[in-house]
């Protein structure tokens, strides 16, 4: 076999199904293999698409995403998508095409240092020297992106490579010896972490993307339960924990619930799990929950105590933990006054709007929840339309928040619907967007339209940079420098691409657009005018303490 | 504070960048760095002198150093029996006037002439932190025309 059918043979072993991806000289062998190949090729119409949609495709199923570019310009093309992925911590595995082995270094036509350029933004990168390393290359490979805390995998093949005869030997069995990710609790530390949580009088479960990842809702939500213990999630952990539980509070941090804000800063125990204090969560460090021990359960020990210090740490599977502390668990908390005086926050500072004149992006969002009964994918792009996409669709399960966390990217939302669209054909995708956003990637929609992926686009156009006009609102007197966005008539665009676009300007006729969207059997724009200056709230400004909110209505 | 530390790696290509980058790209700063082969050829030996300014950014280094797929073990050798050397290279003036202080000068410090051409001379010396610095102190009023170290090395037991 030559490199580019292994490398075939290999992604087929490792149960791939799809590989999103652009053309281009240095992958023509593997391209033409493809042609005899029954592995599903999406066409995108810009790198960087590809890579989003297959972080938007591993988010949706759990399953390593696989994105392909030629060299140069294709594989820096790449760059933003495979950040994105490691921010998030996303399994992808990225395959780049490599000028010939013996041209590197050359500056050869599209040479460019990939597995340089990609090393701080990868989990591990390889560079294949021999095809008979390929086959064990692609094992690792898609091993080390999918265990631990996953993250992507940037394989660079150079075209002689692809060409190169050898034999075909899968691997069945990968061994790193450098690489053992810990995937069980501690005993010890099982033990320490069961006393915090006995002795505790107001805990708190704070929740992070790492629930989702490891699988671990339902044993979260059991233990959640049988401890009576409120949970806060972070924007990576929307879907961790159902939005509708009683014991949920919802996001917390910069724009977290206020109640959500209060309960861990007078919190006595935080158990955090898979979660990292990321700045946008803790806020001002020195006065974040002062009066809490903190019990962290992560699988990547450098997360541990980096911003926060931590009384117990559990390294490890947050599943395979929560479930060893729900068997050592014996005497349980007495909470009751806690969950009274959470509950009385709740009342008190409900997430609330207000709803008149021009439409409002939080009615938009809840017509959303409403019209898909809660069970629509979410993509979002980033800026306001992310937060009010994370404060008022309610989400109840994992996987149907799929979202730029850590990067915060912007043109990540619609490349990401159509990953989530082909991994789950038979669900309702929407990509709520900003209209400054969905013109970062605004050609995928020709990708949709091509592969008859229907995915549903809700722009809540203000005209403006929403989330950059709000802070200079609020930080910089209000003067609104280079944020008054022009757009395109997003109707006409999309239906020039073949989609089919609806313009909404009223209130009264947001839900009839929504479900008319919902209903044709294609491609959809909505392109929904907004009230231009309504801001994000509540809001905590940068650097300051948690629970000191701005709100635009309290 | 300066710690010596080291790491275990897989002797490939792109893992000394790999390190280096982990270091550029957190702000962490190293002051020395040694990299051979060890008897296991697929295996290198680093030994990394770092300084942080405290406990929990030498334990975020060894976390990050840990994380990279490509390292197999980091020993921090700061509460850790060991010994350490560094070698040095130093050229100085070995002019008639100063011949004989200098050779004296060995009876007390670590290091020894190697090589003599004109009036120059190249000391070679192998010491720990402190008799590096005794030497090159004494050596100072020689008038040092050029000096090259190695970086650390530690092994510990």
């Amino acid at each position: 076999m030559i490199g580019a059918q292994i490398l075939i043979e290999s992604l087929k072993r490792e149960g791939v199904e799809v590989i999103f991806g652009y053309p281009g000289g240095q992958v023509l062998p593997i391209l033409d293999k493809l042609y005899d190949a029954d592995l599903k090729f999406v066409l995108v119409r810009h790198e960087q698409g590809a890579a989003h949609a297959a972080d938007g495709y591993a988010r949706a199923t759990g399953k390593p995403g696989v994105c392909l570019a030629t060299s140069g310009p294709g594989a820096t093309n790449l760059v933003t998508g495979i950040a994105t992925a490691y921010m998030d911590s996303v399994p992808m595995v990225a395959i780049t095409g490599q000028v010939k082995s013996f041209l590197i270094g050359n500056d050869a036509f599209q040479e460019a240092d990939v597995t340089g350029i990609t090393r701080p933004i990868t989990k591990h990168n390889y560079l294949v020297k021999d095809a008979k390393d390929l086959a064990r290359t692609v094992r690792e490979a898609f091993y080390i992106a999918s265990s631990g805390r996953p993250g992507p995998v940037l394989i660079d093949i150079p075209s002689d490579i692809q060409m190169q005869e050898t034999e075909f030997i899968w691997p069945e069995t990968v061994e790193i010896r450098s690489y053992k990710p810990t995937l069980f609790g501690h005993p010890g530390q099982i033990k320490k972490a069961c006393k915090l949580i006995s002795q505790a009088k107001k805990p708190i479960l704070y929740v992070g993307g790492g629930v989702i990842t490891s699988g671990a809702h339902l044993v979260l939500r059991e233990l959640a339960e049988k401890i009576q213990a409120p949970v806060t999630w972070t924007l990576m952990g929307i879907g961790a924990f159902p939005a509708t539980h009683k014991l949920s509070l919802g996001m917390l941090g910069m724009h977290g619930t206020a109640y959500a804000n209060h309960a861990i800063m007078e919190a006595d125990l935080i158990i955090a799990v898979g979660a990292r204090f990321d700045d946008r969560v803790t806020g001002r460090i020195d006065s974040f929950a002062p009066n809490a021990k903190v019990l962290h359960i992560d699988i990547d020990p450098s997360s541990i105590s980096k911003n926060i210090r931590v009384d117990v740490p559990v390294v490890g599977d947050a599943k395979n933990i929560l479930g060893e502390i729900l068997e050592e668990l014996k005497k349980l908390p007495d909470i009751s006054e806690w969950l009274k005086t959470v509950e009385d926050w709740k009342k008190k500072h409900p997430l609330r709007y207000k709803d008149e004149g021009i439409i409002k992006p939080q009615f938009v969002i809840e017509q959303l929840y409403e019209a898909t009964k809660g069970e629509a994918i979410i993509t979002t792009e980033v800026g306001q339309n992310q937060m009010w996409a994370a404060q008022y669709y309610k989400y109840d399960y994992p996987r149907t928040f799929i979202s730029s966390g850590g990067l915060g990217t912007m043109g990540f939302g619609l490349p990401a619907a159509i990953g989530a669209k082909v991994a789950h054909p038979e669900k309702t995708v929407i990509d709520i967007a900003g209209d400054g956003s969905i013109q970062m990637n605004i050609q995928e929609l020709a990708t949709c339209v091509c592969n008859k992926i229907n995915v549903k686009v809700v722009i809540l156009n203000n005209g403006y940079l929403g989330m950059v006009r709000q802070w200079q609102e609020l930080f910089y007197k209000k003067r609104y420098s280079q944020v008054c966005i022009t757009a395109p008539d997003f109707v006409k665009l999309a239906e020039s691409y073949g989609a089919f676009g609806i313009h909404v300007t009223k209130k009264e006729d947001v839900r009839a657009a929504i479900d008319k969207a919902l209903e044709i059997d294609n491609t959809v724009l909505i392109d929904c005018r907004i009230e231009p200056e309504e801001n994000v709230f509540p809001m905590v400004p940068a650097g300051e303490a948690i629970n000191k909110m701005i709100s635009g209505l309290a | 504070m300066k710690h010596t530390i080291s790491v275990l790696v897989e002797n490939k290509f792109g893992v000394l960048a790999r390190v280096a980058g982990l270091f550029s790209a957190r702000g962490y700063n190293i002051a020395s760095l040694a990299v051979s082969e060890t008897l296991e050829p697929s295996i290198s030996y680093m030994t990394i002198v770092v300084e942080a300014k405290d406990e929990a950014i030498l334990e975020q280094i060894k976390k990050q150093l840990n994380k990279l797929i490509d390292v197999i073990s980091v020993t921090d050798f700061t509460k850790k029996e060991h010994v350490d050397r560094e070698l040095i290279l130093v050229k100085v003036d070995y002019s008639p006037k100063y011949k004989a202080k200098l050779e004296k000068l060995f009876k007390k410090y670590v290091g020894k002439i190697i090589q003599k051409k004109g009036c120059t001379a190249i000391i070679e010396a192998v010491g720990d932190q402190k008799q590096i610095r005794g030497l090159l102190e004494s050596l100072s009023e020689f008038g040092i025309k050029e000096l090259v170290k190695t970086g650390r090395v530690a092994l510990g037991h």
